[in-house]
């Protein structure tokens, strides 16, 4: 066995320098459909930084599809960050990290992120930084190969930015129903490629979980009318509970 | 150490080290336990019957005179240095191992005594008169076969270290000097296997050991070849990787010492860890107030972790120290980073444990989420786990990021009053007070019957006001009712608030003990 061959199946395994594989880092990582379309690479690319704001459902819809294809991300200093709805948009939690208290100081707080660029595929963070940090740790995620993702924060040199703007929910009445989803519209915005303002209209939850499809939501929503207040003749009546999933 | 390779091991270390420093006397039989079970016996215990890996008790019950000293890698660190001194005045340029074994590249002493056998003599020699130590030497292509050659003193002809190893068996990858269970995991599985000698396993294509096993494998594979264990090329470090340190007051104590190595230590990782690089070869030099200029590499199988980092520099300060030739204490210390691979080399664990993810991507998220916990603490990087319950805060556990990720309650229902999806994308762990009103300004209530006392027209959430254009519920939340201690009673109402703009947020509220507060946000 010849040591060059030795050495090829080394890099293949992993063993060579992180991000050597060319293939898995020249490709963009998947997102939904709707995403893709205002994205300028049909994708989240390697290397870039995309700033979010305006929804934690947008940022967490938007890591979704490329978690459940085995990526990591992580998520620093957005301790209300909702797991559960995190699941409901398809993010594959186990490789989900929160960071919600990302260190005392600026310092601290470079040096967190900068340590989860080199291990995760994407990194959103939530912490405000000066310009100075972000455009270094814009570079680190360029040179990790990993996306950065600013959530809710200024980020000189974003590639793109994706803003939430309008929201219009279904399913709640006046005293009756249920929230079921809605309809956001996103904005994307950017530099070079990117420079042409794109809108897309994202409808969340997508695509629903197993079992939740069924939801008798709107059965519900017919039964129950908005009763006066001081009506005490219904008193027995069973509040209805919200029906279970499955 | 690559290339033909000269080894000195020093058979029984920790023994000899251990009676060493007891003055024990050489016929009295001697054996080093670590957790209750023997790892280094002198010759005459073993004459005796006594073998490694034996309890402690059945050693004693062998041996009933027998000496039993606990292990401590800091003596043996310490009267190694003698040893590796010794070794140096006639091979500059020597590697410590582990103490108990030393190499050095066998082309100047072998130039110079003219042929192997007559510099292992001079070496063994010269051991013997200035650190009083019996030494063994061996030579041959790269370090794992000149260890070896070193424990039968052999000369292992260059280019033969493949045809030496052959025959030998494959429990020769765990040393137990170096207490791998994962090596040991490694070489049961091969027995199992029936690869039984170094030479079968080395039979088998490289390719196939890499498809089936860990990267350890790889390297196991390879050094059962003969070949040099890392064939990756390695980088010479620049200059500005070394760290140094000026010791104001000159220690000369070992706990100073250990102190500013434990500094030391981190200082030099994080240098590392920023250019995503890992240590795998470690120069110590440390120079005393009288100008007396000490260095030593050491040198290891794997990435130093900065515990490995600081261990090494404890040792070797530590046998610097109890020197007596040292006139004064030490002034400066400085590490320099002989020899680096990439981070990604670091291993983290061969076979995965249950319900972990695999893979590359895994492990480079694990290395860099033990990094931020060494920054920051163990709690600060935690994973999500599912589980039961009703609010959307309840039915998340967080998990720190090395516990087993089990969820508290059952995640199947039923679980009555639980909201259907979808679930607000922003919870309050500690619900925050909100303004829940009607049109005439008097507070929105829900009575114990679970009814709604009023219509909702505004609510005020942190000083925003927003007008209430849909609302549903409550749902009551009548939780462990049968303990009056820790029942909970409590509402649930979703409401659509909107801004003076139009723009719509939607809130999830709750009502315990007459307030309203937001439990969560479906932003």
């Amino acid at each position: 066995m010849s040591s060059r061959s030795a050495t090829a199946t080394l890099v293949a395994l992993g063993v060579g320098a992180a991000g050597e594989s060319a293939t898995a880092s020249a490709r963009a990582l998947p997102v939904r459909g709707e995403l893709a379309e205002i994205l300028p690479w049909g994708g989240l690319r390697r290397g870039s930084t995309v700033s979010v704001r305006g929804s934690t459902s947008l940022l967490l819809t938007l890591v979704a599809e490329a978690t459940s294809e085995g990526c990591w991300a992580a998520v620093v200093g957005l301790p209300r960050c909702g797991a559960l709805a995190a699941a409901e948009l398809g993010v594959a939690v186990h490789r989900l990290a929160l960071v919600p208290r990302p260190g005392r100081d600026r310092d601290e707080v470079e040096r967190t992120v900068a340590a989860l660029l080199d291990g995760f595929d994407l990194v959103s963070v939530a912490t405000p930084v000066t310009p100075a940090t972000a455009r270094k740790l814009s570079a680190r995620a360029r040179h990790r190969k990993a996306v950065l993702l600013p959530f809710g924060i200024g980020w000189p040199g974003a590639d793109v930015e994706l803003r939430a703007a309008f929201s219009r929910w279904t399913g709640l009445g006046e005293g009756h129903g249920l929230l079921t989803g809605r309809t956001v519209t996103v904005r994307a915005t950017g530099r070079g490629a990117a420079a042409r303002e794109r809108t897309a209209v994202l409808s969340l939850p997508g695509v629903p979980a197993r079992g939740e499809a069924s939801l008798p939501a709107s059965d519900l929503a017919r039964e129950r009318s908005w009763r006066p207040v001081g009506s005490r003749e219904r008193v027995l009546h069973p509040v209805p509970v919200p029906a279970e999933a499955g | 150490m690559t290339g033909y390779t000269l080894a000195v091991w020093c058979p029984d270390w920790p023994v000899v080290a251990a009676s060493a420093e007891a003055a024990l006397l050489p016929h009295v039989p001697a054996a080093v336990v670590r957790n209750n079970e023997v790892i280094a016996c002198s010759a005459v215990a073993r004459a005796e019957g006594v073998r490694r890996a034996m309890r402690k008790r059945t050693a004693q019950s062998q041996c009933p005179e027998l000496v039993v000293f606990d292990h401590d890698e800091v003596r043996d660190a310490r009267l190694f240095e003698p040893v590796a001194a010794a070794v140096e005045e006639l091979a500059p340029g020597i590697e410590v191992v582990r103490p108990g074994l030393v190499a050095v590249a066998a082309r100047g002493p072998v130039g110079y005594w003219g042929s192997p056998e007559r510099a292992a003599e001079r070496i063994v020699d010269h051991v013997a008169v200035h650190a009083g130590v019996e030494a063994q030497v061996g030579f041959a292509d790269g370090l794992f076969a000149a260890t070896l050659a070193a424990q039968r003193g052999l000369v292992v002809p260059a280019g033969g270290a493949r045809e030496f190893l052959a025959p030998l068996g494959v429990h020769e990858l765990n040393p137990p000097a170096e207490h791998r269970p994962d090596r040991a995991d490694l070489v049961d599985l091969l027995r199992r296997l029936g690869l039984r000698t170094l030479g079968a396993f080395a039979e088998v294509p490289e390719r196939d050991v890499a498809s089936r096993f860990g990267r350890d494998a790889v390297l196991a594979h390879r050094l059962a070849g003969g070949l040099e264990e890392r064939p990756r090329v390695r980088r010479r470090p620049p200059p500005e990787l070394s760290v140094t340190q000026t010791l104001d007051p000159p220690v000369n104590r070992v706990d100073a010492a250990a102190f500013a190595a434990k500094a030391l230590a981190e200082r030099l990782h994080q240098v590392l860890a920023d250019r995503g690089l890992a240590c795998t070869r470690l120069g110590i030099r440390a120079t005393t107030e009288h100008g007396e200029q000490l260095r030593r590499v050491w040198r290891c199988a794997d990435p130093l972790t900065p515990q490995g980092i600081a261990d090494r520099v404890r040792w070797q300060l530590d046998g610097w120290l109890t020197r007596e030739r040292l006139t004064s204490g030490l002034h400066l210390l400085q590490l320099d980073p002989e020899e680096v691979v990439d981070a990604a080399a670091l291993q983290l664990g061969l076979w995965p444990g249950a319900g972990q993810d695999q893979g590359e991507a895994a492990e480079r998220a694990a290395r860099a989420m033990v990094h931020v916990q060494g920054l920051l603490g163990p709690d600060a990087v935690v994973t999500p786990v599912l589980q039961g319950g009703r609010g959307p805060v309840e039915r998340v556990r967080l998990v720190p990021w090395g516990d087993e990720r089990t969820p508290a309650t059952d995640p199947d229902p039923p679980w009555p009053g639980r909201l259907p999806a979808p679930s607000p994308a922003t919870v309050f762990a500690s619900p925050e007070p909100v303004v829940l009103v009607d049109e005439a300004g008097g507070d929105v209530v829900v009575t114990g019957y679970a009814e709604l006392v009023g219509r909702p027209a505004r609510l005020v959430h942190s000083g925003q006001s927003r007008r209430v254009v849909a609302w549903s519920g409550p749902w009551p939340v009548d939780e462990r009712w049968w303990d009056e201690e820790s029942a909970v009673r409590a509402a649930r109402l979703q409401v659509l608030g909107a801004a003076p703009d139009g723009e719509e947020l939607a809130y999830l509220l709750i009502r315990a003990g007459g307030k309203w507060a937001v439990e969560g946000v479906y932003d």
